[in-house]
């Protein structure tokens, strides 16, 4: 079987597990983004039929949100707080940093696909600002040096 | 027993406490030295995170800013049963000048115990409230509420009683509780620190609103970026259920309450009520126009309740403690306490739960210590990122809704975010504006179209390019997004814009903003001749 027939095999079974439950669309689309790491075109239409929904409602919504994206990203996301909390702190300046030292703007992934570098807005650590979440985990207080010593423990991770 | 209390709380995680964690168990171990680690909530000093607690009898104390370097010395005071000689000895924490300060009511367990434990909730005076409201009728519960002054803490400022009798008064087959935890504020993390430390009381706060209204089912809107609060709130539920205190015949009162958690999914508009609303329902978080308003025609047009997390949560304490004690708390129209949060460039950032009245500049340079840069404080920002931007003059503002109202600014959910002398408030305004055509949902012009130009106008500005003609058309343009915007997103996004304008002149080229103002003064002769 290939790969993308097993990814919707999968699609088709969250949406039958799910499709009962009052307004289960975001619900559906957090359940195949957890499972496939993005939500791929080709789920739209078993969305649409298991929700009895247009394929254009189910894409309208998809592009409304920033956590739906239609393709996979980088092996690690790194995001970075663009918000008043952490620009008070320097976030700026970081993200003149991040971009030169990773080669890539906000909203790229880099040649290799080993990361992509995402804007956020808030993460909810404000009180220990500048924020960057690496693959959902939070980091405080991040400056340059700082910065550059998760990127390396990543690759030290990754090999 | 010695027991251990490192929190799991994120921002205590983003400073290194699940590392702190490990080692300690591991040192622990290896000395022998026999310990019960409880990885507890934050206390909401989070400067000094990650703060660790050590009991030991009767006594607990606490070490701030504890590293690895910290462990081993640590463990040997915990051996020798005197943590006074730690260099990072801090005492008992609620003897602390930060914590003494407070008035918590809301965030009086935050802390002291793992978050999901349910016994610990109740020891700690955990579902009194709903076990009074449960002997109450429902219009009874509803009058505590009214009485005790409560307003919204989610921003608008809504009293919460009148929300509830107009949802009590709607008859409707299936009536909906949903709490707004999307907190997208930049500056705020008090709905997620009580999520994280706390879970219970939300869902006690959630419960007394169901049975008031007569409502059976309850969603938790929460955003996508707190995936620790999901966590900790899906084991609290499923708790709850186990125990009676969520699903069907509630502690045999006869009444039904059920609970689930929903994730936003990365969209700042969603935390605007109707927004919200539209998302839950699997649509487009595209804001609904009033009438109707969600208390009546709400989630899949049913009467709901839209509160945010701290109006729930201080729900227990009203019920619990009665309506007179919490509007004991407070001055004014403005009663009980307000979680604020202190953020940016702030040497002590963290929760700070006080009742209303006391002044900005007691709260940022006495309790949260001036800047952590050590220069000058120049701007501070309250209310989040539709709140206006405070120069120095503005500073002994007390916190409370009207006073900040009456100065074009907005206490909102209690975020204050602090700038030092390095701001350039032009850049500060250009962010609102970017960020506000970033995250509109899109259906007014004035908000969509209008924070795109925004954002060219001041880039001129900030050029030097005719600047007295685009000072005044962003003052134009903010006009159109003030009164063209069918919600607060367009509505509100000048209001920092312009305090920038008015408040730091000179980032704007000041010579020539005279010029800029003496134009829009005569094109509004013009208008009105
Ligand atoms: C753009 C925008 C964003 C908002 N974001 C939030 C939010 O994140 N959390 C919240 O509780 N209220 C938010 N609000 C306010 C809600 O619309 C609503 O007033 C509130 O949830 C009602 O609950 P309360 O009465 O308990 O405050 C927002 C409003 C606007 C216009
Ligand atoms: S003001 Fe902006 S966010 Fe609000 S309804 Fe209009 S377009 Fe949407
Ligand atoms: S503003 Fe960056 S974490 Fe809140």
């Amino acid at each position: 079987m290939s790969e993308d027939t097993k990814q919707l095999q999968q699609v088709e079974a969250i949406v039958q597990q799910m499709h009962g439950r009052k307004g289960a669309l975001l619900p559906i689309l957090h359940a195949i983004k957890d499972a496939l790491g993005c939500v791929p075109p080709a789920a739209v239409p078993i969305i649409a039929k298991g929700l009895n929904l247009s394929r254009a409602e189910v894409h309208g919504v998809i592009s409304f949100y920033h956590d739906f994206k239609t393709e996979p990203g980088g092996e690690n996301l790194v995001q970075l707080c663009r918000a008043e909390a952490c620009q008070a702190m320097g976030a700026r300046e970081l993200e003149t940093h991040v971009e030169s030292s990773l080669g890539i703007g906000i909203g790229e992934t880099t040649a290799d696909g080993k990361i992509s570098l995402e804007p956020v807005y808030c993460l909810g650590n404000c009180a220990c600002s500048p924020s960057v979440a690496i693959n959902q985990k939070v980091y405080a207080r991040v400056d340059a040096a700082r910065f550059d010593e998760l990127i390396a423990e990543l690759g030290r991770a990754a090999s | 027993m010695t027991k251990v209390f490192i929190p799991q709380d994120m921002v205590a995680v983003a400073c290194g406490a699940d590392e702190l964690a490990a080692q300690v168990q591991q040192q622990a171990n290896e000395s022998g030295v026999e310990i019960t680690l409880v990885r507890n909530g934050s206390r909401g000093l989070l400067w000094l995170e990650p703060l660790v607690e050590v009991e030991q009898g009767d006594q607990r104390v606490s070490l701030g800013q504890v590293d690895a370097d910290d462990v081993s010395s640590l463990i040997r005071a915990i051996a020798d049963g005197d943590l006074s000689q730690h260099p990072k000895f801090l005492g008992d924490i609620e003897q602390h000048d930060y914590f003494k300060c407070q008035q918590r009511l809301t965030f009086k367990r935050a802390g002291l115990a793992d978050p999901v434990c349910l016994e610990s909730y109740r020891a700690n005076g955990g579902y009194a409230g709903l076990t009074r409201a449960l002997a109450m009728s429902p219009q009874e519960i509803v009058d505590e509420v009214k009485e005790s002054g409560l307003r919204g803490r989610g921003g608008a400022a809504f009293p919460t009683g009148i929300k509830w009798q107009t949802v009590l008064d709607t008859a409707g087959e299936q009536k909906y509780i949903t709490c707004n935890a999307d907190e997208g504020d930049s500056g705020t993390f008090a709905d997620r620190l009580l999520m994280e430390a706390d879970p219970y009381q939300l869902i006690e706060g959630m419960t007394i609103a169901g049975v008031a209204v007569g409502a059976t089912e309850g969603f938790i809107y929460l955003r996508s970026e707190y995936p620790l609060a999901h966590r900790l709130l899906d084991i609290a539920i499923e708790r709850a259920q186990n125990q009676g205190w969520l699903g069907k015949d509630i502690q045999g009162s006869g009444h039904d309450f059920q609970l689930e958690v929903r994730l936003g999914a990365g969209a700042y508009i969603c935390g605007e009520e109707t927004s919200m609303l539209e998302s839950l329902e699997g649509k487009r978080g595209m804001v609904r126009s009033k009438p109707p308003l969600p208390a009546i025609e709400g989630f899949l047009a049913s009467p709901t309740v839209v509160n945010n997390v701290l109006t729930l949560a201080a729900v227990t304490t009203v019920l619990a403690e009665g309506a007179e004690h919490y509007q004991n708390f407070g001055m004014g129209r403005s009663r009980g306490t307000m979680p604020m949060q202190l953020a940016g460039n702030i040497k002590h950032g963290g929760l700070v739960e006080l009742a209303f009245g006391m002044s900005l500049r007691e709260l940022v340079d006495n309790i949260g210590g001036g800047t952590a840069s050590g220069r000058p404080v120049r701007a501070i920002q309250v209310g989040g990122p539709l709140g206006a931007y405070l120069p120095e003059s503005q500073w002994d503002t007390p916190l409370d809704y009207e006073s900040f109202a009456a100065i074009q600014a907005m206490l909102g959910h209690g975020g204050v975010v602090v700038f030092d002398d390095s701001v350039d408030m032009s850049l500060q305004a250009r962010f609102a504006m970017e960020f506000c055509a970033e995250e509109s949902c899109g259906k007014c012009t004035p908000c969509r179209i209008g924070s795109v130009r925004g954002v060219e106008v001041i880039d001129r500005i900030r050029s030097g390019t005719e600047r007295a003609n685009n000072l005044s058309l962003l003052h134009d343009l903010c006009d159109t997004m003030e009164y063209g915007s069918l919600c607060a997103m367009g509505g509100m996004t000048p209001f920092p814009v312009r305090s920038a304008v008015s408040h730091f002149p000179e980032d704007f080229g000041a010579e020539n903003l005279a010029a800029g103002e003496q134009q829009v003064k005569s094109s509004a002769e013009e208008v009105t001749h």
